[in-house]
């Protein structure tokens, strides 16, 4: 008896969830991503509007003044969904819990040059309430926005910036303990240095466009702030005082180089969208710039001094470079 | 004329790896069978490092390939960057 073993090759007849294939187009396999994304937004069989806001339905596209023909034209070039996201996050704090026990088993920290655990004190830890201040704001824009495209990495950003506050903290208590996170929430509450810093930050909670809040936090704030304390002022440290704080800090860094990429996909796509948008995303940019260099200036002056407004020009044209890319002049 | 080809086990992977080579040789054809998809191209075929960074959203080393590779012909020029099957030489 002969038995032939052959392959029968079974066509699916479909190969994904209908909404998911409207976006894309007929018999195109989406990646996780896309089926985890597109269409995922709730929009229908809501009979109330909201008593808190009688002028929206509970999600609407209309709670910022930027228009888009499809919100599922934002997508991430990281191609963040829950999965990807944990296992990336994952890894990341792998790194930095290693980079924290090798400091503290070699008592790095102990050795650390006086003066540069000051100036790191005194800069970074007040940094810990902007990083939370962040936190509120892309939750807020995740509550209000509209389409899951640009709510779900907002949460993750969120989430990452309650993730740094974190860090901040433990980089406070290596160093000196409970007792200097009590002087950083001083210096924040009533250092001079700090008001103006503090003022952005608690503006920005009122601003109710949330892709203005976008802008003002994820594209300008973070834009300045992290190359000027995690780029410039890191360097100045390390030249001072080697590597150790460059170690502790090294999520924050590799954190916003990952995430600008998308800050930066969001706003070219919004800006491509109409010139409209472009009109109002280059107002916001422009206006909160201004606020967000004037409030960081004392810091840097603080922390690096002479070389303050180099390192400020410096991290002002990363910023202004990156905005042009993305359509902006 | 002769023809290369490579060979991927299907997943979610390999399917970018497919589309990045589709997008940047514009005479490949891709061939899909069970658990398996089979891309050939005339004379030769480059797969960039970067046009498959954009479709996965990550960084990626060449070698990965590897993890997913079932089989190929033509001679191998391979770089950090690039690739690329053909039969120069």
């Amino acid at each position: 008896m002969q038995i032939d073993l052959r392959t029968v090759s079974i066509q699916p007849k479909r190969v994904t969830f209908d909404h998911v294939a409207e976006e894309l187009g007929p018999n195109k396999t989406p990646s996780r991503y896309q089926e985890a994304t597109l269409r995922v937004q709730a929009d229908a069989n809501f009979h109330y509007r909201p008593t808190w806001d009688p002028d929206h339905e509970i999600f609407d596209p209309g709670r910022t003044a930027i228009t888009m023909a499809n919100w599922y034209t934002f997508k991430d070039p990281r191609q963040f969904y829950y999965g990807t996201y944990t296992i990336a996050r994952a890894r990341m704090q792998e790194t930095a819990e290693s980079d924290f026990d090798f400091v503290e088993q070699r008592g790095l920290a102990e050795t650390f040059d006086p003066e540069a655990r000051r100036i790191a004190l005194e800069t970074l830890l007040p940094l810990r309430h902007v990083a939370w201040g962040a936190n509120m704001n892309n939750s807020s824009i995740c509550a209000y926005g509209y389409g899951t495209a640009i709510t779900a990495p907002c949460m993750f950003q969120a989430m990452d910036q309650l993730g740094i506050a974190q860090y901040l903290s433990r980089l406070g208590l290596l160093f000196e303990g409970p007792e200097a996170l009590d002087a950083a929430k001083q210096a924040w509450l009533d250092g001079a240095q700090w008001q103006p810093l503090r003022r952005y930050v608690e503006d920005t909670f009122v601003v109710s466009d949330w892709f203005e809040l976008y802008v003002a936090q994820n594209l300008v704030l973070d834009g300045v702030l992290y190359p000027l304390v995690y780029e410039q002022l890191d360097a100045a440290l390390t030249t001072q005082a080697g590597p150790t704080l460059s170690m502790l800090v090294r999520f924050q860094s590799e954190w916003f180089t990952e995430t600008r990429k998308w800050v930066d996909a969001t706003i070219k796509t919004a800006v491509a969208e109409s010139a409209e948008n472009a009109a109002l995303i280059g107002g916001w940019f422009a206006a909160w710039k201004q606020r967000a260099v004037d409030a960081l200036r004392p810091i840097a002056e603080q922390a690096l001094g002479a070389q303050a407004d180099a390192a400020l020009t410096a991290a002002v044209a990363q910023l202004d470079a990156r905005a042009a890319k993305a359509g902006l002049s | 004329m002769s023809t290369v080809f490579i060979a991927f086990q299907t997943s979610e992977e390999s399917r970018g790896i497919v589309e990045a080579i589709l997008e940047d040789n514009a005479n490949a054809t891709v061939n899909e069978q069970p658990a398996m998809v089979r891309v050939d191209a005339p004379d030769t075929m480059t797969i960039n490092r970067s046009t498959i960074e954009d479709k996965l959203g990550r960084s990626f080393d060449l070698q990965e390939l590897h993890l997913h590779l079932i089989t190929l012909t033509g001679h191998i020029d391979e770089t950090d960057d690039e690739f690329t099957l053909s039969w120069a030489n």
